[in-house]
Order: structure tokens, then sequence, then C-alpha cells
């Protein structure tokens, strides 16, 4: 009987010393509706304590990842974990804070009997105090006893980010959580995320807002026709730079020099290069210098670093080009 | 199973039902009803006097099944245009995406739901029934042989209405659900009507109609089962084979086997609007 125990003991630390599992895990998911493919292949990870942007165009599939991942929408196939559990199991929610892109909430209530209503929903233990907390949070405390029907759009959208947060989620998927804020508002939102980011909670975060991604996201998944397009770190993604040259006189070898940097546009006169994100600081030097001995004019040289928004568009078109 | 979830959306239910003001509505509805038959069976008490005792209990129970018929649509349009808000409209907005992110099974908010909307319409049924009872008792002194029975059949027959009236929120529109619902039921009771002229013209094609419409849809089964309960026991003898078919005169007592079915079709239409919501992608 006690090396039964004693085996039971031995198992149960082997569990609690296994790694975390990620926040979100999903591979292979599919959804049509009707004749439409909204999602064709997404596999994506959270890491816990992570904070991923999703990004892509109308219709890129994203808001459909969401609802399977919260099993909101069924899949035709794939599969997907929240924290540790299938997301077909309703328990793998009980720690996931979500606000959805069409954000409506029980206009009959007030917007504290909305908090208590999902804090027992969740069936989480959260004391009336931290719910009132929770929406000074938001910026709803002198709101607090009011109907909800009498609330703006951006009230109602703050309103549910304190209903995603209520009860202390692990994780928090957010679906375009600014559309209907004003700038200050989406200066607290932004602050709000980075709170959550340095608390560990991880953050799967949806927005058309690439200013706001690229300041708070640690990683990047970009969704174009129901397929990853491309994903990784802001370093990873941004870590290129590119070289603008205006450019006199340019020989079929100088134009092969300059593809041998990195890919290579042309407008006119202008001669942009994509270089790669492990260059050294003598590429251009040296590129430069290989131009001249080839008796190219070189009027100006520019090196600049390629925003979020240029390698969206960058990627997007790259893709609808195949 | 937890019934933490059923219970808070019952709760949440009941709560919708009082702050968007159907509460009231039906409230006011019905209070103006109970006034005019206060004021009309006050009216026919006055009246009876002038007949036999048998005669008098045969009008004040027929006159009470009206009455009674008016009170069971109150309930039945109340709970059905709770129903499709609650659901349909809650999935239409975009309001059950929050609430269905939670921990929980469709399956136990459909049944909070169900347990909310069947408690207003018993609640309903109860109340104002029992008060109508009472006001034909103080202006003519009748009083139903089975008053319990019949309000029972009347919160059974507003409970499989809002039964339907959730399969259909859960597939089609908030407004679209409530007229269908509506609809149906009216359209039962007609089919029941038209059934009884067939039986009393000894037409069985015509009475089958009747029939079948209690099968598909039980709540005229289980209305005259109500009126059964609540007209004067000589009332069929009283009224003769010329009153035969007439919509507020009910022949028999609602059997066992009517009953079990009723049961067997509200689980088989739970069950089907269980797999539907289920299935839904919102």
């Amino acid at each position: 009987m006690s090396a039964v125990v004693a085996d039971q003991h031995s198992a149960q630390r082997l569990v609690r010393e296994l790694p975390a599992s990620d926040a979100v895990w999903c591979s292979g998911l599919r959804k049509r509706y009707g004749r439409q493919v909204a999602v064709a292949d997404v596999s994506l990870t959270v890491a816990r304590g992570e904070v991923l942007g999703l990004l892509g165009p109308n219709g890129a599939g994203k808001t459909s990842v969401i609802k399977m991942l919260l099993g909101l929408v069924r899949p035709d196939a794939g599969e997907a974990i929240l924290l540790g559990r299938p997301a077909r199991d309703p328990r793998s929610r009980a720690n996931v804070g979500y606000l959805p892109e069409l954000f409506r909430y029980q206009h009959w209530l007030t917007a504290t009997e909305v908090l208590a209503l999902h804090v027992r929903l969740a069936g989480a233990d959260v004391p009336a105090a931290e719910q009132r907390e929770c929406l000074a949070a938001v910026g709803l405390a002198r709101r607090a006893g009011d109907r909800v029907g009498g609330f703006s759009k951006g009230m109602q959208q703050r309103l549910g980010l304190a209903v995603a947060l209520v009860a202390r989620p692990q994780l928090v998927i957010l679906d375009e959580p600014t559309s209907a804020l004003d700038p200050v508002g989406r200066a607290d939102i932004r602050s709000l995320l980075l709170s959550l980011k340095n608390s560990g909670v991880a953050v799967l975060l949806n927005s058309h807002l690439i200013g706001e991604v690229e300041r708070v996201c640690d990683r990047v998944v970009i969704l174009d026709r129901g397929c990853v397009a491309s994903s990784g770190t802001l370093q990873e993604l941004l870590g290129q730079r590119e070289l603008k040259l205006e450019l006199g006189g340019v020989t079929g070898a100088a134009s092969e020099r300059l593809a041998t940097a990195g890919r290579l546009s042309r407008t006119g006169n202008t001669y942009t290069v994509a270089l790669p994100a492990d260059q050294d600081a003598t590429t251009v030097p040296n590129l430069v210098a290989d131009l001249v001995r080839f008796g190219v004019h070189v009027h100006a040289v520019e090196t600049t670093r390629i925003s979020l928004e240029d390698r969206l568009l960058d990627i997007l078109r790259s893709g609808s080009e195949r | 199973m937890s019934a933490r979830i059923p219970l808070t959306v019952a709760a949440m239910t009941l709560r919708e039902a009082v702050r968007r003001r159907v509460v009231w509505a039906v409230t006011a509805m019905t209070v103006v009803l109970l006034s005019l038959s206060a004021w009309g069976f006050q009216r026919i008490g006055a009246e009876l006097d002038t007949l036999t005792s048998g005669e008098a209990r045969l009008v004040a129970s027929q006159v009470l099944n009206v009455v009674l018929f008016g009170l069971s649509l109150i309930a039945a349009l109340g709970t059905t245009f709770l129903a499709g808000p609650s659901l349909a409209g809650e999935i239409e907005s975009g309001m059950a995406l929050a609430l269905l992110a939670r921990p929980l099974r469709r399956s136990d908010v459909l049944l909070g739901k169900w347990l909310g909307l069947a408690a207003f319409g018993t609640t309903f049924v109860t109340v104002a029934g029992l008060s109508q009872l009472l006001i034909v008792r103080i202006t003519t002194g009748y009083w139903p042989p089975s008053p319990m029975t019949g309000l029972a059949l009347l919160a059974t027959q507003t409970t499989v209405l809002l039964t339907l009236a959730l399969l259909l929120a859960t597939a089609v529109s908030p407004m679209a659900s409530g007229i269908v619902a509506v609809g149906l039921f009216g359209a039962t009771w007609i089919a029941g009507v038209v059934g009884g002229v067939g039986e009393s013209l000894g037409n069985q094609g015509v009475a089958r109609v009747g029939t079948v419409s209690r099968m598909l849809l039980p709540t005229d089964g289980l209305w005259r089962g109500a009126m059964q309960a609540f007209q004067d026991r000589g009332a069929l003898t009283q009224m003769g084979a010329e009153f035969d078919g007439f919509p507020f005169l009910s022949e028999a007592p609602l059997t066992l086997a009517y009953l079990t079915w009723v049961l067997t079709w509200t689980c088989v239409v739970a069950a089907i609007t269980t797999m539907s919501f289920a299935r839904r992608d919102l």
C-alpha cells in the first residue's frame, strides 16, 4: 500500500516538474463556411507570458481562428490546446479572458452586475472590491452602477476589457480591443497590455493598428487568405534594413553586384536593396565601393529600417503575386 | 454536473424579464383582462339568479374557460417573445460571444434559459389563473372541480411552447422564432377546433386533423385537459349533442398515455435544441 502511495507521489512530482505548456497551441486549423474557406491551415503557439500579435488583411481568418480556439466555432480540421487542455473541453477556458470584436453586453444590467455575472460563470472567487478595481482600471469606476444600455460604444469596449480581465486570467484574447476607442483610450489599453505582459499573462492580440502591435507584442503571426503568411519575433521580422541608392550609369555587372547584397527593386534611378537581418557593418560601405569601381555614379545612399507596416504589405503583396 | 451555470443563467433570464419590462407589460395586460372579467362576471352573477343552479354553474364555467384562454394566450406571447430575444437575440447581437467563451457547456446555458423562462411562465399562470378563479368564486360562487390540475396543465402548455420557441431561437432570428412559435400555437388551436367539428359531424378525416395537431404540438391537447379541469362536471350532459365541437368545452380528461407523450415530446425537442445549439457557429 505504501509503495503505491509513494509511486503516486513521485508521479505527481514528475507532472509538477514538467515545463508549463504553451498558453495556446493549435495545429492545422481549418474552417469553411459554405464554399468560402475562412481558415485554410493555421498553426500557431503563444507561450506563457508572451504577447502575440495576429495581423492580416480583412477576411484573412483572424477572428475565425480566435473563435475556434475559444470553442465558439467548430473547426473542420485541426487541433487546439489552451493552457494545457484541449480547446473542445470547456474547462480549458477557465483561466481565459476574451474581448470579442463584436462586444455587446447585457444592456439591462449595470457594469458591476455584468462583471459579477462573468465572475460567477467563470467559477472564480473574486471579491467585489477587486471587481471594482477592475472597472477602475479600464476607466469605468464612476459608471459602475449605471446600466450598460446607456454606455457609448467606447465605454462598452472598456467594459468588455474589464470582463476579459476580471476572473484573473492566465491568457487574454483580445479581438480588435481599441476599435471603438479614442487616442487616450488606445494609450490606456497599451499601458494595460504592457502591465499584463509584466505580470506574466499571455496575450493573443488581433489588431489592425500595426503601431500598437509593434509597441506591445513579442511575436507576430501574419495571416493571409486563411494561412500563416509569416511569423516570427519583431526582431526577426523587423531586423531587416532597406538600402536606397540613387545611381547613374549602372552596368550589368553593377546590377549583379547589387543583387548579391539582397532582394533588389528599381524605380527609375532609385535602387532599393532589402538587406538581410544578418548583415554586418561593412556590407553597405563595401557595396558602395564596388559600385564606384564599376564606374557607377552614386548620387545618394540611405539605409532605413523596414517598418512592420512595410513588412506586412510586402508579405501580403508577395503572397498575392504567387 | 454542477447546477451553478444553469441557476446563474436562469436568474439572469428572470432578471432580464423584469428589467426589460416584459413582466410589467404582461402584468398590465393581465390586470386589464382580470378587471374586465371581474366586471363581466359581476354582471353575469346578477343574471344568474334567474337560472337554475346547474345552468348558473355551466355559464360561469364556460365564461371562465374563455377568459383563461385569454390568459394562456398572454402567457404564450410573453414567454415566446422573451425566449426569442433571450437566445437568438444574444447570438445575433454578439452578446453570446463573451458569455459562451466562459468555461461552460452550451447545454447548461440552454437549461438555465429554459428554467428561467419556465419559472416565469409558471409563476404568471399560477398567479393570474388563481386570481381569475377567485374573481369567479367571489362574483358567481363557482369553483372549478380540479383547479390545481387545470393550472398545472396551463403551466405545462406554456412550458411546451417555450421549449419550441427555444428550438426555433437556435436556428432563426429572434422575431421569426417568436412569430413562428405563436403562429403554430394558434394554428394548433384552430386545428383542434376543426377536429372537434369533424368529430361532431362524424367525419373521421376532419376529426383526425385535431388528433394529429395535438400530437405534433401538444399545446392544444393540454389546453383541452385544463378546460376539463375548470369546467363544471355536468356541462357535457347539460349542453347536449348540439354543442359537440364547441371550442370551450372539453369532452374528456387527458389520458396518462397523452401526458407521457407530452413529456417525451418536450424531452425530444429539448434534445434537438441542445444539439442544434451545440453545433451552431457563433
